[in-house]
């Protein structure tokens, strides 16, 4: 699984990067985590607040940092 | 009643407390004489710091608590869904409630146009945003009066309708770059439902975030206000920028395009200026030229729109800031 932190390195980003890595582990999925910087290639994938996590290039939250619990299910759903 | 509303606008927004407080503090503390030189000046700068990063958090903070009820995304679906006239307009009212800073103009204007927003409604969004916005008007109101505040807001609003409008007939859409109209819409949803916890945590960490962007813009500003305030004779700040001459609205106009500024740190310098007799509406354009146009957010629309479009944008917006200093200087006399 590929997940991916739009946004332009900001703290926020970050934390988000590490709840979505912690995430991944606690269900047992491997994931590579990248992080895309560019602001019109984080806007090309239609968000418009950062910092976005995409799984799989699916957008599924933007302007939030979600929290390590609310993230496992979003990894989830995205195996099946 | 009146005396009840005047005395609270003297303390709380004014901080009259607070000045009496610094008058002490310099010359009890410092043993300076608040009245010479160097007192004054030092004064103006405790003061003005003090209050500005007083009303920056309590505004923030509420602000901040009323925009997470209005995310880009929902922005945009109230948007799509009027027309004409009323669009532009509602589009300038969002703008002032809408978090936005200049590193998020890219997203936002894609976000807008790959949705299909006309670039009428985008543009009336982008003016207004940085130009007029919540924080700005209180201050303004703290620093001048309310009349002068409630004027600054409906003129910005007026020249953010107007110029979102015109840019709307000049039929420019073909001067957007093109991935801009193929980038996806993000359909996931963001509609601004989140628990008044996440809010208020939400306001807490924008008031945090915002004045570790600001403070040093603020403390700058407030410097060259003291600078201005005390030290520049009056003579030379006239001869450059007094009511008298034609040509101050455009120095001012010429000075603050380039410059990147919040709207904190330009404040307390429009401050000093009008305390030197330059024109209100001088002083005013000055502000809004800092605010609404600058040389990093002119950079970074580039990279989205064609230089013709570009050229529009920044044409419009400084033609309405200049007649607003005009406008402002001949009807000055109604607001002070």
């Amino acid at each position: 699984m590929i997940i991916k932190i739009l946004g332009s390195g900001c703290k926020k980003c970050v934390a988000l990067a590490e709840n979505a890595k912690a995430a991944a582990q606690s269900e047992g999925i491997t994931a590579e985590i990248e992080k895309v910087t560019d602001i019109i290639a984080i806007a090309s994938y239609g968000i418009m607040s950062t910092p976005g996590l995409v799984v799989d290039e699916k957008v599924v939250s933007s302007g939030r940092v979600l929290s390590v619990a609310q993230i496992a299910p979003l990894l989830k759903e995205a195996t099946t | 009643m009146q005396d009840v509303f005047i005395w609270l606008n003297d303390q709380l927004l004014r901080m009259q407390w607070l000045s009496d407080l610094v008058t002490l503090l310099v010359r009890d503390g410092l043993g300076l004489d608040p009245v010479s030189r160097i007192g004054a000046s030092v004064h103006f700068f405790i003061y003005d710091v003090i209050k500005i990063f007083i009303l920056l958090s309590v505004l923030i903070f509420s602000i901040s608590f009323v925009q997470s009820y209005f995310p880009p995304e929902r922005t945009r679906r109230i948007l799509g869904q009027r027309q004409g006239l009323w669009a532009n307009t509602l589009a300038a009212l969002l703008g002032t409630i809408t978090p936005f800073c200049s590193c998020s103009s890219i997203p936002l204007f894609i976000g807008f146009t790959s949705a299909g927003l006309p670039l009428a409604v985008t543009f009336s969004f982008l003016i207004s945003s940085p130009l007029v916005d919540l924080a700005s008007v209180i201050l303004l109101a703290s620093i001048f009066n309310w009349s002068i505040a409630l004027a600054y807001v409906v003129i910005g609003l007026v020249l953010a309708v107007l110029g979102g409008t015109l840019i709307g007939r000049m039929n420019l859409g073909d001067q957007v770059a093109d991935f801009v109209y193929q980038s996806p819409v993000s359909d996931h949803d963001n509609d601004g439902t989140i628990s008044r916890r996440e809010r208020l945590a939400y306001a807490g960490e924008q008031v945090r975030e915002i004045a570790a962007r600001v403070w040093i813009y603020v403390l700058i500003g407030v410097g060259i206000g003291a600078a201005i305030h005390n030290w520049i004779p009056e003579d030379f700040i006239s001869a450059l920028l007094g009511q008298d001459k034609w040509w101050s609205v455009l120095v001012a106009t010429v000075a603050g395009v380039p410059m990147y500024a919040d709207i904190f740190g330009t404040l307390p310098i429009a401050e000093a200026l009008v305390g030197k007799g330059v024109g209100l509406g001088t002083a005013l354009t000055f502000m809004m030229a800092v605010t609404a146009l600058s040389l990093p957010s002119m950079i970074m629309l580039k990279r989205v729109v064609k230089l013709p479009l570009l050229a529009v944008f920044i044409g419009i917006v400084t033609v309405g800031i200049i007649l607003i200093g005009y406008i402002f200087n001949a009807t000055a006399h109604l607001f002070v």
